[in-house]
């Protein structure tokens, strides 16, 4: 006897779990998120010193969306009780209760091992030990332990968002090297400012639920004086590509007229303390970190991408 | 009437017809995306070993 009858009756206790469909579960992935992950691991592939086989690139950078997605899903499993608190949250499929909280845990650790098995296929197992060990670091460093615990959530739990490029390096070239730990950096010192932006606007959501943001317990003025220093680190540690060679000239014109430009929007955070006028500032930089960092990897995409570096030396 | 209030727990359960729509979507979505998958692996597996894996050995 089937345990699934077909006649449209009144579902009984446990039907909900079948109320999701494809749509939902694509929800979990956080294809916002995915879309800078496989982004930012494209640049880390071509910027490796080796060419990697178009397949071999594509499977590898769908193994890395899954793992990112993955992640996303974990999370979106665990922090179900604050994402239904905060507004900026609150429409995600597990508090709506379209998603049970069990199926998004087992859709996230079955995709996580798929991700995970594809790449050391495709790729190497470095490269599969490091997407692990993002996958990790965002569901259980992060999420489970850091994200409630310590202001320091998003800078440490950073690391995770900043591994991608590493990832894409070690899936082309089997190694981690100088040229895309300077990737990572970037990343790394990026996540700050650009989620504090945010957190000084939406500090009455992280508020409500509990999560120690920087502007919640360090208060507003302490965290635009961080948003600015980071951003000066930023700037800096953004034109250091050029110099090693994995960015050319038009990446090193980017990262200065780019760089200046997120210090202005940061200094505006750090000068615009009251009213509308401070969240608009806020919500500027973060408009505006978005776009920056899309620029950098962007250039770095077309310059080697196109083989300007390679042919030409720009 | 008895019956009707409360369903035979041995018939399992029941399935709305919105619910049996996403079980069909998600087995369709499931469906697609193991056979991109196979025709993935297969482009990897050829790539990895070359064409010569179709030729027979001398």
């Amino acid at each position: 006897m089937s345990l699934v009858s077909r006649e449209p009756m009144t579902p009984t206790a446990g039907a909900v779990e079948y109320a999701a469909g494809p749509r939902e579960y694509f929800a979990l992935l956080k294809p916002r998120v995915m879309s800078l992950v496989v982004f930012t691991a494209l640049a880390g592939l071509l910027v490796a010193p080796v060419s990697v086989h178009p397949v071999i690139a594509f499977a590898s950078l769908l193994a890395i969306a899954a793992g990112a997605g993955a992640a996303g899903a974990l999370n979106m499993w665990w922090d179900a009780d604050i994402d239904a608190i905060m507004s900026r949250t609150c429409n995600r499929p597990v508090p709506l209760g379209l998603v049970q909280p069990r199926e998004a845990l087992f859709f996230g650790l079955t995709l996580a091992l798929i991700a995970v098995m594809s790449l050391a296929v495709t790729a190497n197992l470095l490269a599969a030990g490091l997407l692990a060990f993002t996958i990790f670091f965002y569901a259980v460093v992060y999420t489970m332990w850091l994200k409630r615990s310590t202001p320091q959530n998003i800078v440490i739990g950073g690391a995770a968002g900043a591994l991608p490029p590493v990832v894409g390096y070690a899936a082309a070239t089997g190694s981690v090297t100088l040229d895309s730990l300077v990737l990572f950096a970037i990343i790394f010192i990026w996540t700050p400012p650009h989620f504090w932006a945010l957190a000084l606007v939406k500090s009455g959501d992280y508020a409500r639920a509990g999560v120690p943001m920087m502007p919640n317990v360090k208060g507003a003025g302490r965290t635009r004086l961080e948003i600015l220093l980071y951003t000066l680190a930023l700037a800096a540690i953004a034109v250091a590509p050029w110099p090693l060679g994995v960015g050319g000239r038009i990446y090193a014109a980017l990262a200065i007229a780019a760089g200046l430009a997120m210090i202005h929007f940061a200094w505006r955070v750090y000068r615009t303390r009251q009213g509308r006028e401070a969240n608009r500032a806020a919500m500027q930089l973060f408009g505006f970190s978005i776009l920056y960092l899309f620029l950098l990897f962007a250039a770095l995409v077309v310059e080697h991408g196109s083989g300007l570096i390679e042919r030409y030396g720009l | 009437m008895s019956a009707m209030a409360e369903p035979d727990p041995r018939q399992g359960v029941r399935l709305t017809p919105q619910q049996e729509r996403n079980r069909r979507l998600r087995n369709i979505a499931i469906g697609v995306c193991i056979g991109l998958l196979a025709a993935l692996f297969y482009a990897v597996t050829i790539v990895k070993l070359g064409p010569g894996v179709l030729r027979p050995e001398p």
